[in-house]
């Protein structure tokens, strides 16, 4: 199968029926390909004995845990055609996930996205705010999700701008500028949700108290990177709109829920603020006890599947994130597709034990 | 009276059990013979309080916690560990108990009690109901047994170094239990000259089933074939399989091992559907160490249940070699490595490692006889089935006994 004529199909319009005969047959292929082109994806799937025709449906497609990333290289191209790695943004100390893209991978992530994107944005560019700081994208020899998230989203944006310095604080008269200079304009904004909500609403929350108001009502704010940290500051995500129309006027706001590990292929919200599965890709939410498919509604860990891997073994992953699917092809908004809720990290298993849990406190 | 020349009033400390002043008197207090009068009877007193207590009762390591200190079982030990030499405690033991098992620090302080010493014991900053049930039970028991008062110190403390360090300075013995980085840890803050530590490090255990004596007492015995599964499961999941006592890697002798495989997983996985509850990062650790194992080695086999059912609750890995290379492959929650054998001597190179600790099995234990002769580094147990976790005095390969006490020649 040709990527290239995939990717012409708009990316929210097939309904179940044809989707699962797309995607089958392009995931039984990558899985094919990928067992005669990675030694330890080979001996994976040899472990569990699967054969590449057994496959009835892209439901049957083994799916390897994301941490394996992180712990294996795992590359299904000649080192040589190695064009540029990805790493996961891990905190300090922690392992991070190595992705491996040769030229033709990283191309149909950008184009992928692109065609994602633009199917909420429109294809013309806007100007661009990015809410972040510069120097997050200047080591350009490793790429931490952070950056390449940037930058895969500037594409949309023309007259970049970083509205915080790289002391992580707003930047106000460059924002000023900014948006002096395209009124009347609408605006992209891109960025992390944490940071969205750190360094760019609790400071603009403050300068509104001192008479300053920023007007953004002509926006649109794409942000990613999960809810984990905000979570903890018990701002669920209807008062993370609702705070930024207050101190702003942004409305037209969409979170999207994507990886390192398929990039490209993200989810995005839509205006009903479901989460939703593109043509290039899908969710499967799974049970714990056997991996077996949960039921609409019912929380499970999340499959992510994405047509998109040919540099690396990454077609099929069994995500740390548990989520919950809402339904597929009859989302109010109209998309077709799978829509779903990312309900968060999972939980942490507290294992009883005698080995070590002293000095794990440590790190 | 001496006292210590450390002012513990001087710590963040809670304490559970006696006062920053127990400890600052703890080094002028007389030491005791093992098997002291008083010591006897007062954990005779607290057996009697937990085996009386309602609450004790839905905890079944609480209640064998209850029996191993009761008066009968203390004076077997004497019996077995006391001759006519004298034995004295050696004086202050301090014990680091691991934070996630929640009766272990009882086990260690009866020991250190029993051998005569006066005891500091850092209990688990977790609030197991267990350990409030046992505490309550020591608070009671000293109530009515002064005179034990001075002996027993158990504190709660935070990953604080001075006080590791003022604990440490002041022990005759150091006990520490749970793992490698742990003992690390410790290791940082000096002991006296002549003080001894204990440590319990990274440990590995295995299972070794001979078939024909498994389905010999199995078949047409439903009620033993569930007494195995429960054994087996108390030996592992017990704990998530994280013991060191655990088995790894469950290896299979005699003729009919495929026939005992399918009655021997039945019936636990019968088990483990019922008692225990996967959660998600388990199942997905599990299946991260299977691909992890396959890229890593060759020969690599995970098995599915013959009607091809998964369940993430019992992960079964094949392997065609034993080495202790294979144990940094290990994980916990129900995954198994599972070995065809035809002759114990195939275990030499998985046990001629110093983690190796504890084998338990079905069948008879002569068999490992030659295996033990052949001049391996590992294996300090062997123990049937299901007698994984029984604590004893000889422990990890040490004698506690003779660990913690001190020996006076007469001539």
């Amino acid at each position: 199968m040709d990527y290239n004529e995939i990717i012409e199909i708009p990316p929210y319009s097939l309904g179940k029926e044809e989707k699962t005969g797309l995607l089958t047959a392009r995931m039984k292929e990558l899985t094919g390909f990928h067992m005669s082109h990675c030694q330890e994806y080979r001996r994976m799937m040899d472990s569990i004995g699967y054969e590449p025709d057994s496959a009835r449906s892209y439901y049957d497609i083994p799916f390897l845990p994301v941490r394996l990333f992180k712990e294996l290289p795992l590359c299904s191209v000649e080192p040589g055609e190695v064009f540029k790695t990805l790493t996961s943004s891990g905190t300090t100390g922690q392992a991070v996930s190595k992705i491996y893209l040769d030229r033709s991978t990283a191309n149909n992530q950008q184009k992928t996205l692109a065609r994602i994107v633009s199917s909420f944005t429109g294809a013309n560019r806007m100007p661009m705010l990015i809410i972040d700081c510069p120097s997050v994208v200047k080591n350009r020899a490793m790429f931490s999700a952070r950056g390449a998230g940037i930058l895969g989203f500037s594409i949309f944006g023309s007259d970049r701008t970083y509205a915080l310095d790289d002391d992580m604080k707003l930047n106000v008269d460059a924002v000023k500028a900014f948006l002096e200079k395209h009124k009347g304009e609408r605006i992209f904004l891109f960025g992390f949700t944490f940071m969205i909500w750190q360094h760019f609403y609790k400071e603009l929350a403050g300068l509104k108290k001192e008479g300053i108001t920023i007007d953004l009502s002509k926006g649109i704010l794409i942000h990613g990177g999960g809810w984990k940290k905000l979570i903890s500051e018990a701002v669920s995500p209807e008062e993370f709109h609702q705070r930024l129309r207050d101190v702003c006027g942004l409305y037209s706001i969409h979170d999207y829920y994507g990886m390192v590990e398929q990039t490209g292929c993200i989810y995005m919200e839509c205006e009903c603020g479901h989460l939703h599965a593109s043509v290039f890709s899908d969710v499967i939410m799974r049970r714990a006890a056997d991996f077996s498919v949960c039921d609409v509604g019912e929380p499970g860990i999340i499959q992510v599947l994405s047509m998109l891997p040919e540099s690396y073994p990454g077609h099929s992953l069994l995500t740390e994130d548990e989520g919950v699917l809402l339904g597929e092809d009859d989302c109010p908004c109209g998309r077709k597709g799978k829509y779903f809720k990312v309900l968060g990290r999972l939980k942490n298993a507290e294992i009883r034990g005698c080995s070590d849990t002293y000095a794990a406190k440590f790190n | 009276m001496r006292q210590s020349n450390i002012d513990f009033n001087q710590f963040h400390i809670s304490w559970e059990v006696g006062s920053a002043e127990t400890l600052n008197r703890m080094p002028g207090i007389p030491m005791q013979e093992p098997f002291s009068k008083e010591t006897v009877e007062f954990l005779n007193t607290v057996s009697r309080k937990l085996l009386s207590d309602p609450a004790a009762k839905s905890y079944p390591d609480v209640v064998t916690f209850a029996f191993w200190i009761r008066k009968a079982s203390v004076e077997q030990m004497r019996r077995r560990f006391t001759d006519e030499t004298i034995h004295l405690g050696r004086g202050v033991a301090f014990h680091v108990a691991p934070s996630n098992v929640p009766v272990n620090y009882a086990y260690s302080m009866a020991a250190g009690l029993i051998c005569g010493n006066a005891n500091v014991v850092r209990i688990p900053s977790k609030e197991f109901p267990q350990i409030t049930i046992i505490n309550r039970a020591v608070r009671e028991s000293l109530q009515e047994i002064q005179r034990m008062r001075p002996y027993i110190g158990l504190v709660r403390y935070g990953h604080e170094r001075e006080i590791n360090d003022a604990l440490s300075s002041f022990a005759d013995v150091r006990v520490i239990w749970g793992g490698d980085n742990t003992i690390q840890e410790f290791r940082k803050s000096p002991l006296k000259p002549r003080a001894a530590e204990i440590t319990f490090a990274d440990r590995y255990s295995l299972a070794v089933i001979d078939s024909d004596a498994y389905l010999k007492a199995v078949s047409g015995n439903d009620a033993s074939r569930e007494k195995t599964a429960n054994d087996f499961y108390n030996d592992t999941y017990l704990t998530d399989q994280n013991a060191c006592t655990s088995p790894r890697a469950v290896i299979w002798m005699g003729s009919r091992t495929e026939e005992a495989k399918e009655q021997f997983w039945g019936s636990l996985s019968k088990l483990v559907r019922k008692k225990y509850e996967i959660q998600g990062v388990q199942a997905v650790n599990k299946l991260t160490s299977v691909y992890l194992a396959a890229a890593e080695r060759e020969n690599i086999r995970k098995v599915t249940d013959k009607d091809g059912i998964e369940d993430n609750r019992i992960v079964r890995v094949k392997v065609d070699r034993l080495d202790s290379e294979l144990m940094e492959l290990k994980d916990n929650s129900g995954y198994f490595f599972e070995y065809d054998c035809r002759d114990v001597m195939e275990l030499q190179e998985i046990c001629d490692d110093a983690r190796c600790q504890t084998i338990s099995y079905i069948g008879c234990k002569e068999m490992f006889l030659p295996l033990l002769r052949s001049g391996i580094k590992g294996v300090d147990r062997i123990v049937p089935v299901g007698k994984t976790m029984d604590f004893d005095l000889i422990w990890d390969g040490y004698n506690l006994f003779e660990r913690m006490t001190r020996v006076i020649s007469v001539g």
